[in-house]
């Protein structure tokens, strides 16, 4: 098990290949459709120094808002990353990324990304929306909240040990890809 | 992270004390135009999204225990249940994607639907203010969030089936169905040449086969699969998300397509997928699959896919006035 706390260098993310189990510590940032499209389109300024060495999180939380005014979340799992495929690339170059926490993987141009600006893909159990809202300790901040909604609003936050596996690795390794391969050469056998 | 989880929830009495209906509470069925749905569909909801079925944790219970103990897929799995506890422990959603929710009614002459479907929303629209659901209802085209999980037209969210029936009492039914595996769900027309799937059970075998492989991790597998033979294109889909409303384990009434979903099932879990995709014995917990009629022109095979969280419950009024939830 491998301890890491945001801001990562590229040095450290260098280090990580397929397989590693990640607890990850501090601040990340969840963003999904919307704002992705957002980032890729209009490449807003303000976003740079909140993302740089930074983790995006695909997620789009259940939040409570409680009657001072605080947030915080109540289910937290990762969405389904490969509908960011069209824009995470970009996303990770413009902004210095350093991780991209999700579902399911993402495709080749993302892989590309992660070689090129030394990022990895760290994939979060689905459906675990219990579990992981508990490692979200804290809410700090959220924008776009009023333009997007709830679910699709950059949620800035802090983690505490939460549980990763990598499974695209800035080296161009994929876990995916091995699952794939494997299960359609046997689907292949199983239909004679 | 391995420590084996035993999958322990809280008790029915503790259930009792949470629910949002008051003790003793009782519906007056023989006034059926008085009745007042919101309150137990409500309660319906606060327990489909926090509380996993037995037979679905039992299901996810075994697959952890056949996976090598420390794996990826042993550790996902034990994760998994660890979810399951903590969400009803705390009432909170099992997952951050309450899904759409899907109604089912059957109901004995005399009520009005119209009026049931304005309760069934007030209760979904009550869920969302609770953070019990997502507001998961967004115009399609801007994106633009409702808030409320209403559809203001009346129309598609949340959905409702309604069916009169002979019986004396209301049976209300709900699935909340998440976004990544309903993106995973397929609809095959036979026979398929890219398959070589032809219009008989092998070829439907093979429709099944595919749709997984496809799928991979995304649909947050192990899935359990809805599978409708024949029918159209919109009756097919249909019936597959009813069939997954049925519990795992029990079986098929059809004796050859009981065999079917066995056989297949066994299938689908050699393929190596595993949950989440990260590889394992473990890539579905269950198959549902039943024969429709058709268009002798048309073979649809319409395959839902259904995420390890399968929250779905049924709610019974009985003639008496009693509640009871399943």
């Amino acid at each position: 098990m491998i301890r890491l706390t945001t801001p990562i260098t590229e040095d450290q993310i260098r280090q990580l290949k397929v397989g590693d189990e990640v607890l990850l510590n501090g601040r990340v940032v969840l963003s999904r459709d919307m704002g992705h499209k957002y980032m890729k389109e209009q490449k807003p300024e303000w976003l740079k120094p909140i993302l740089e060495n930074m983790v995006i999180y695909h997620c789009g939380p259940v939040v409570k808002k409680h009657e001072d005014g605080h947030y915080s979340f109540v289910a937290a799992g990762p969405t389904t990353s490969i509908r960011e495929e069209p824009y995470q690339a970009d996303v990770i170059e413009t902004y210095k990324v350093r991780g991209v926490i999700g579902k399911g993987g993402m495709g080749k141009k993302t892989s590309e990304g992660l070689q090129k600006t030394g990022a990895v893909y760290l994939h979060a159990t689905g459906g675990a929306g219990s579990l992981l809202a508990e490692r979200c300790k804290r809410v700090v901040d959220v924008k776009m909240l009023e333009e997007f909604g709830s679910p699709e609003a950059f949620w800035i936050i802090e983690v505490e040990d939460f549980p990763l596996v990598v499974t695209m690795d800035s080296h161009g390794g994929s876990l995916h890809e091995i699952v794939l391969a494997e299960s359609q050469a046997r689907a292949k056998a199983l239909m004679g | 992270m391995s420590e084996c989880v035993i999958p322990t929830l809280t008790t029915a009495d503790v259930v009792q004390s949470k629910s949002v209906l008051p003790q003793g509470w009782k519906a007056d069925l023989a006034n059926l135009k008085g009745l007042d749905l919101t309150l137990p569909v409500l309660e319906l909801l606060r327990r489909t999204t926090s509380r996993l079925p037995q037979d679905v944790i039992d299901a996810l219970v075994k697959g952890r225990d056949a996976e090598e103990e420390g794996s990826r897929a042993f550790n996902t799995l034990n994760d998994m249940v660890r979810n399951i506890i903590l969400a009803d422990g705390h009432v909170t959603p099992l997952c951050q994607d309450t899904g759409s929710i899907i109604f089912w009614v059957r109901h004995p002459f005399g009520l009005s639907q119209r009026a049931a479907k304005q309760q069934l929303r007030a209760a979904v629209v009550d869920a969302t203010k609770r953070s019990w659901l997502r507001p998961n209802c967004v115009e399609s085209l801007s994106g633009k969030n409702t808030g409320t999980n209403m559809d203001p037209f009346h129309e598609h969210h949340p959905a409702v089936h309604f069916e009169e029936w002979d019986r004396p009492e209301i049976a209300i039914s709900v699935m909340q169905k998440g976004g990544g595996c309903e993106n995973v769900g397929a609809q095959y027309r036979l026979p398929d040449a890219a398959l070589g799937a032809g219009r008989d059970i092998k070829g439907v075998r093979k429709c099944i086969i595919d749709a997984v492989v496809k799928a991979q991790g995304q649909g947050c597998s192990p899935g359990i699969l809805g599978v409708a033979i024949g029918g159209d294109r919109v009756t097919g889909y249909e019936k597959s998300k009813e069939l997954i409303l049925r519990k795992l384990g029990t079986p098929n009434p059809d004796p050859k397509m009981d065999a079917f979903e066995k056989e297949v099932t066994n299938d689908l879990n050699t393929l190596g997928i595993g949950p989440m995709g990260y590889g394992g014995n473990t890539t579905v917990l269950g198959v549902m699959a039943e024969e429709m009629y058709r268009h002798p022109a048309s073979f649809y095979v319409s395959i839902s896919y259904m995420c390890w969280s399968s929250r779905r419950g049924t709610l019974t009024l009985k003639p008496s006035g009693e509640v009871s939830f399943d």
